[in-house]
């Protein structure tokens, strides 16, 4: 099944990066990051902890402003222009490793709040899209609740449904499973594994190889702020090149 | 040496021994936990018999009826006996009238206050109870039974009677097909209010209110050509015209053409209780958007806003109100033009309205701060803008937070309404109760008005503070 996923890929560019740097203060966080990734690529990018990992893919969505190099999402480039970034952040949704979910509203008002005021859905249309995604990732039941009244795997599941509600045509994930318990982790793998099925274009920060190897076209690995290694993930995990990624894989698939 | 076991038979559920529960194990564990703690409780015990040992002859022998503080003292001798102590509270039936509107509001006229007192509630209950039909109901009935008495009380004429009444009913009847739409009551009640406490004609505040229209029109028509900020501006200025130029003829022809009015009444007649609720309630209004704009100020990216609002909220923050008070009266009239009549009422409103933000504003940056970063960046992630990011997602939370700060900012307002004895305005607590007390058959008289005073301000203080436990209790969504 993931195979015939892994077809879907068209040649059509949804994220162009080319010679980023950033820097925070005096510390250069991201250094020459050149990438692209085609439209219904799933990307998985994994590394030591502070490495950059969170910093680049918070960049394609401006969360952090990068300094040099250009960052072209779906044709939009990233850069002062507030209407740009405001269109690449309704065209990008993202997950995050502590959900975010807005604790003053119900899970449906969570899932609707962005579509009404960003799209200007009627509200009666955004409640059917929300009701929609979240029967999809399994929990309509829910939907009146709080997220304080929810399991950490049933609230990130609410916010990756959230998102979805936005119809994002690409997905940002930063280890999203990793605040989780372990039997909570496979509920929102099973979710995301789902969405990578039906062509979404993925990039996930995670340190779930099982998903990696299930669902990725590509495993990107950084290292102090730059790409050290990608590849097909097949290539990356049983025959990895550099001296640092073996090191690394034999950290976390060591034991 | 580990042995196994096996459980049999479960245990059954037994009750808690005796002293474990209910008063004794109270008493125990929170007055009497240990020497020190008993002798304090044994104190506080002896210090409130004390207390209500001696205070208590003197409410008892209370005299609700007397012409004078002397004939008080003649009747408490009389029923208690030689030297017995008892309160006199006749003072209230010539004076009430002067504690509740002031001593120079005209009496004929006393029922404006009354109906816009009445009206308040009205408008205040759908936000403070918003689409809850059952409450809103309550609250209109008490309203409407209210101004039934009152107004009768207060001999208003009967067309506002009739008027009053069947307005309060009109709303009640709204209350309960479409609830949400009481808020419109609300935003009209400010020129409602203001033509009953003032009077002068009826258009002044209509053509005044028909400034914003002028301005919401403006802006509706020129922000799909112009973009938001800039038509907003444009509004602005539209509306600014309105009110320099267009206003005053407008409001005149109307009034020749079909002349409604209530007599004139200026501020400086205002006094007692009346005075003090204007100010609070005006205070509390304007103080709240205000605050939340300095707040959001001080936390901008721009470098000037940010440092405007940090120099106006600290500056207003360092200074004593009763100093701002004094610059409201005197100093203000001096950089004003001579000719610019400005209202001593509305100034000191204006002030006390900024002291309140600035508080305001302190309080709800604690609370900002206390936001988790992520709430901001799932917000900015899913393409909500600043203000609508501000207005759905970090102020609803953010004044969650911080809603006992801001009562106890709103409750510090109204007791401090009291200052403005210092501009020379009849509050209450000083201004009221001293014209009591030079009063040729009161002189002497100490206790009894600031008693009564402050009961009344605790009974509106109270309120507020319940209020605002209710509101936390219902806002409480972390159901952990
Ligand atoms: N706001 C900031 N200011 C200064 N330095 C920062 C800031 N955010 C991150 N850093 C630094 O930048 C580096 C990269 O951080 P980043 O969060 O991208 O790492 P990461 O690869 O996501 O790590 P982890 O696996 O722990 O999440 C780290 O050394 C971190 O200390
Ligand atoms: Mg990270």
């Amino acid at each position: 099944m993931a195979e015939a996923a892994k077809m879907q890929v068209s040649d059509e560019v949804a994220i162009q990066i080319t010679g980023m740097n950033k820097w925070y203060g005096q510390f250069h966080v991201l250094r020459d990051i050149n990438m692209t990734v085609q439209r219904g690529e799933r990307i998985v990018i994994c590394g030591p902890s502070g490495s950059g990992k969170s910093t680049l893919i918070r960049c394609i969505n401006r969360l952090e402003e990068h300094q040099q190099g250009q960052i072209i999402v779906d044709g939009t480039e990233l850069t002062n222009d507030l209407k740009n970034i405001d269109k690449v952040r309704s065209e990008v949704g993202m997950v995050f490793q502590h959900f975010n979910l807005f604790p003053h509203l119900t899970i449906l008002e969570n899932c609707t709040l962005a579509p009404i005021w960003v799209r200007k859905v009627p509200k009666k249309e955004a409640e059917e899209t929300a009701m929609h995604f979240l029967t999809k990732v399994k929990i309509p039941e829910q939907a009146h609740k709080y997220p304080g009244q929810l399991s950490g795997g049933q609230q990130q599941r609410v916010a990756i449904a959230r998102s979805l509600c936005m119809k994002p045509r690409i997905m940002l994930f930063d280890e999203p499973t990793s605040a989780l318990d372990p039997e909570m982790i496979k509920e929102v793998l099973d979710t995301m594994i789902q969405l990578a099925e039906e062509g979404m274009t993925m990039l996930c920060v995670t340190h779930e190889m099982g998903f990696a190897q299930a669902v990725a076209n590509r495993v990107i690995f950084m290292d102090q702020g730059q790409i050290v290694e990608q590849n097909e993930p097949k290539e990356f995990f049983n025959n990895p090149k550099s001296d640092r990624t073996k090191l690394f894989l034999s950290q976390i698939l060591g034991h | 040496m580990a042995q196994g076991f096996t459980r049999t038979e479960m245990l059954p559920a037994m009750p808690p021994p005796v002293s474990e529960s209910g008063t004794l194990k109270w008493l125990r564990e929170n007055l009497f936990s240990g020497w020190l703690n008993s002798t304090l409780t044994a104190a506080a015990t002896l210090f409130i018999a004390f207390v209500a040992w001696n205070s208590f002859p003197w409410f008892w022998h209370s005299v609700w009826n007397a012409g004078s503080l002397n004939e008080c003292r003649q009747i408490v001798t009389a029923s208690a006996g030689e030297g017995a102590t008892g309160a006199c509270w006749a003072f209230l039936r010539p004076w009430w009238g002067a504690f509740i509107f002031g001593h120079q509001y005209p009496v004929d006229e006393r029922w404006r206050p009354v109906l816009a007192f009445g009206l308040l509630f009205a408008a205040l209950a759908p936000v403070l109870f918003a689409g809850q039909k059952r409450n809103l109901t309550i609250i209109l009935a008490v309203v409407a039974a209210f101004l039934v008495l009152t107004l009768y009380l207060a001999s208003a004429p009967s067309l506002a009677f009739a008027l009053a009444i069947l307005g309060v009913l009109a709303l009640l009847a709204l209350a309960q097909v479409q609830p949400g739409k009481l808020l419109w009551f609300t935003l009209a009640f400010p020129a409602l209010c203001f033509w009953l406490l003032w009077g002068g004609s009826i258009w002044t505040p209509i053509v005044a209110v028909a400034g914003f229209g002028v301005l919401y029109l403006v802006f509706r028509l020129a922000s799909p050509v112009i973009g938001l900020a800039p038509a907003a501006g444009a509004g602005f200025v539209a509306a600014v015209l309105w009110w320099m130029f267009v206003d005053a003829p407008v409001a005149d022809a109307l009034q020749s053409a079909i002349p409604i009015q209530l007599l004139w009444i200026a501020s400086d007649k205002f006094g007692g209780f009346l005075l003090s609720i204007v100010i609070g309630v005006t205070g509390i209004t304007f103080s709240l958007p205000l605050g939340i704009l300095l707040a959001l100020g001080r936390q901008s990216d721009m470098p000037i806003v940010k440092m405007l609002c940090v120099i106006f909220i600290e500056t207003i923050r360092g200074v004593p109100l009763i100093t701002l008070l004094f610059v409201a009266a005197f100093v203000l009239g001096f950089f004003l033009p001579p000719q610019a009549n400005f209202d001593l009422l509305l100034r000191v409103l204006i002030l006390v309205t900024f002291f309140a933000a600035a508080y305001l504003a302190e309080v709800l940056r604690g609370a900002l701060a206390a936001l988790p970063r992520g709430q901001y960046e799932a917000a900015d992630a899913l393409g909500l803008d600043y203000w609508r990011a501000q207005r759905l997602v970090i102020l609803p939370q953010a004044l969650k937070i911080s809603i006992p700060g801001i009562v106890s900012t709103f409750i510090g307002l109204f007791k401090d309404t009291t200052l403005v004895v210092i501009v020379a305005l009849y509050e209450p607590l000083k201004g009221i109760t001293h014209l009591v007390r030079q009063d040729i058959n009161w002189k002497g008289i100490y206790w009894e008005p600031y008693i009564f005073v402050g009961a009344i301000f605790f009974i509106f203080c109270f309120s507020m503070s319940r209020y605002s436990k209710y509101l936390e209790d219902k806002l409480k969504t972390d159901h952990r």
